[in-house]
């Protein structure tokens, strides 16, 4: 019998395509609430954020760049930016990834407690990587890394085996490559 | 020139520079400056509801049938969460309002004071945008970009809080002359190689159709116009959404009457088999596309709409083309016109063929009856009845606002006022308010279900307090007869809560209400009482006793393509009554 499916009187869900990740990078005005409507806007319509990132980046004309990394179909990902674009205190919508390959960096913040060897090996580690110490006594160190999301995570891997306590990431930072702006 | 004034002072001033004549509202602490200078002044009449979301609703109604803004204003706390339905109803169909909502005084914000609430952030989600407004220098801007925001693009709701010392404070107010929306200014004119690929497109089909929504109604009288020129050039069937009817006259030979979930079978299966799909103002909504993976699987479809957003949500089209319904069917003409092209007229006679073959099955036929009113045979009678009085209709929502749809018929845009998206239960009786302080001297009926009615009953003295003359024409089958009927189908007939057991005596309470209250239950009768409700010139609750357990046919079930539509022809109330577990989900 075809009733092993439940009924309901909305349609059932297609299926899926493949997702893709993009980095979009969102420029708005800088007015109170802007961040809750794009925040707002991925929480509400089912969206993914895997990396979001905001500051003002022009003071004088109250510009703020809002960076986000989402996964999606291809039509959602198209969704996300047309809603984006809908939002009436956004200016513009890139889709970094579709505009070719960015320029995408991002910091961490770690911190290492131990001593003797795992101490050693952890400084070690922490030079090939290109991470600075910015803190440190005879039973931690904090570490500053910037570079790929990759790299860090590679890195936090590492470190979480040599004491690693805790860790901040500032999420990723967007530019495209080239000489034009956007 | 910027003029020294108070907040309050600067909101009366903005309204009356925007051409507001009209405010819906209800007092309170946090908006008593505003109320105070509304007192002071004659430019504009404020109508006092009996709920703040009745408020929402009649402001909706009045949009609706004027294309206006409608206007709100509301207290803090309770006055904006009552408000939250009707802006979210008004997001969904795109109807343009300005809700100003008082605010506790800004150094309160955050306190949790008495009648406090986040109300921009819970409106943020249920409106096109949203202001709270901290400096009352700030406040002829804003009040003018609201109007802006909520007319332009696609409209919608917006709302702008406005604190109590703000209303207070004192400060330069700016007209609505230099205002310029810094981000916002949506695309009205389309893409001129789109307009070419479109009309040779529409002229290269041989099963053409026109699915059109409430857009065509939004982009104004003209769009409606513009229409109908493309359709008499063209010769080709029109269908449209629930939002959009009256847009194309029903009265025409190209009309197919509603498509969608209760539309007709003629509709549903041009939509199915049509080789060019033209979708204008129109967003492809799941009532309208059934299984989407079987929606019109072999169409080349082209999607007008102002909201880019809409486009390729649920079903990837062939051709996009953002912009104004107006302007892009006036150059979708002139380019027709131009060109002059050739279509194919065979093909086409042979389509109507396949139509008119549809349209044979009479998909919208019931069982009518000497002993019982049926409610399909109600609004079929109230149509004929009014229909020379160019009424204008509000539904709740239900079986009855599908019957409406059905059965009462539009020529004109702006006639019909209903809640489609958000499906709210209570808004028929506030909007025929609005329409009908819009329109002193026409006729306007709310087509209402005996449950909906009561969830906004108490606007009843509202239309008394404003001599308001609105008639309320139940369709009382004392069920929520949309529930039961799923019930029927899917849920093994066990009426979970659906039937209504203690309905109030429908007379009595309009006479309670300074109403005239009528009840007509026997279908000999029921043309008197018509025209009996029409003649009052006071407001009229009608209380038509209908035949208890009529379900609302044609229906796409869902998970279902349109060519799988259940005709009222094949199933009797009989099945349906005996739609038990097994038998009732097969049927579906």
């Amino acid at each position: 019998m075809a009733q092993a499916q439940k009924q309901s009187h909305y349609p059932s869900q297609l299926k899926e395509e493949a997702e893709v990740q993009r980095t979009l990078s969102v420029i708005v005005d800088n007015e109170p609430g802007v961040l809750a409507r794009v925040i707002g806007l991925f929480s509400g319509r089912g969206y993914n954020i895997d990396s979001l990132t905001v500051t003002e980046t022009e003071h004088e004309a109250h510009i703020s760049r809002i960076t986000i990394m989402t996964t999606g179909t291809p039509m959602v990902i198209e969704q996300i930016k047309h809603q984006l674009e809908r939002l009436v205190p956004v200016h513009r919508v890139h889709d970094l990834t579709l505009e070719g390959e960015p320029l995408e960096r991002e910091l961490a913040l770690i911190k290492v407690q131990g001593r003797g060897e795992k101490r050693i090996e952890a400084l070690r580690m922490a030079e090939i990587y290109r991470a600075n110490v910015i803190d440190a006594s005879t039973e931690h160190f904090v570490f500053e890394m910037t570079g790929r999301a990759r790299e860090i995570e590679q890195f936090i891997v590492i470190m979480s085996e040599l004491g690693m306590i805790e860790m901040a990431r500032t999420g990723i930072a967007a530019i495209a490559r080239g000489k034009a702006d956007v | 020139m910027a003029r020294t004034m108070t907040g309050a002072e600067m909101v009366l001033k903005a309204l009356a520079d925007q051409g507001v004549e009209h405010v819906f509202g209800y007092p309170g602490g946090a908006v008593l400056p505003i109320y105070d200078e509304m007192f002071q002044q004659d430019q504009v009449q404020h109508i006092l509801v009996r709920q703040e979301g009745g408020a929402v609703h009649a402001a909706e109604g009045y949009a609706r049938s004027t294309g206006k803004v409608g206007v709100v204003l509301v207290t803090s706390g309770p006055g904006a969460t009552n408000a939250v339905t009707g802006l979210t109803d008004a997001l969904m169909d795109s109807i343009p309002l300005v809700c100003i909502t008082g605010q506790v005084p800004t150094h309160l914000i955050g306190n949790d004071a008495f009648q406090e609430c986040d109300t921009v952030g819970i409106t943020r989600p249920c409106t096109k945008h949203n202001w709270l407004i901290k400096d009352v220098n700030d406040i002829g801007r804003v009040m003018h970009e609201a109007f802006y925001v909520a007319r332009s693009g696609r409209p919608g709701p917006v709302v702008v809080d406005i604190p109590k010392d703000v209303q207070f404070a004192t400060g330069n107010y700016v007209g609505p002359a230099n205002i310029q929306h810094k981000t916002y200014r949506p695309k009205l004119k389309p893409d001129q190689p789109a307009i070419r690929e479109a009309v040779e497109m529409i002229a290269g089909a041989k099963k053409p159709i026109f699915y059109t929504g409430g857009g065509v109604i939004n982009a104004g009288p003209k769009a409606s116009k513009l229409l109908r020129e493309l359709a008499r050039l063209t010769g080709y069937p029109v269908t449209s959404t629930l939002m959009g009817l009256g847009a194309f006259p029903a009265s025409d030979k190209q009309w197919l009457g509603m498509l969608g979930m209760h539309g007709t079978y003629e509709a549903n299966l041009a939509m199915h088999d049509c080789d060019v799909m033209v979708c204008i103002g129109a967003r492809f909504d799941d009532r309208i596309t059934g299984r989407l993976d079987a929606f019109s699987p072999g169409s080349k479809k082209i999607h007008i709409d102002i909201d880019p957003s809409s486009i390729n949500k649920n079903v990837r089209v062939d051709l996009p083309i953002v912009g104004d319904v107006a302007y892009v069917l006036e150059d979708l003409l002139r380019v027709w016109k131009s060109k002059a092209p050739q279509i194919d007229k065979p093909a086409l006679k042979s389509w109507w063929k396949e139509i008119d073959g549809w349209r044979a099955k009479k998909s919208l036929s019931y069982k009518n009856s000497d002993s019982v009113i049926m409610p399909q045979y109600a609004v079929e009678r109230l149509y004929e009845l009014t229909k020379d009085r160019d009424p204008y209709i509000t539904t709740e929502v239900g079986q009855h606002q599908m019957w409406a749809a059905q059965f009462f018929h539009f020529d004109d845009p702006n006639r019909w006022m209903t809640s489609g998206g958000l499906g709210t239960m209570g808004y028929g009786l506030p909007a025929a308010i609005g329409a009908q302080l819009a329109h002193p001297d026409s006729l306007v009926v709310d087509i209402a279900g005996d449950a909906s009615i009561l969830m906004n009953i108490q606007e009843a003295s509202t239309a008394v307090q404003y001599r308001l003359p609105v008639k309320v024409f139940i369709l009382n089958n004392q069920y929520m007869g949309m529930v039961r009927q799923w019930q029927q189908l899917l849920h093994g007939n066990r009426l979970s809560e659906s039937y209504t057991e203690a309905l109030p005596d429908f007379v009595k309470l309009a006479e309670a209400y300074g109403w005239k209250g009528m009840y007509c239950d026997n279908p000999a009768d029921l043309d008197d009482a018509i025209k009996e409700m029409i003649d009052t010139p006071e407001p009229v609750i009608f209380d038509c006793r209908v035949a208890n357990l009529a379900n609302c046919f044609p229906m796409i079930p869902s998970g279902k393509a349109h060519n799988e539509m259940l005709l009222g022809a094949d199933i009797s109330d009989e099945d349906v009554g005996k739609a038990i577990g097994k038998e009732g989900k097969v049927l579906v």
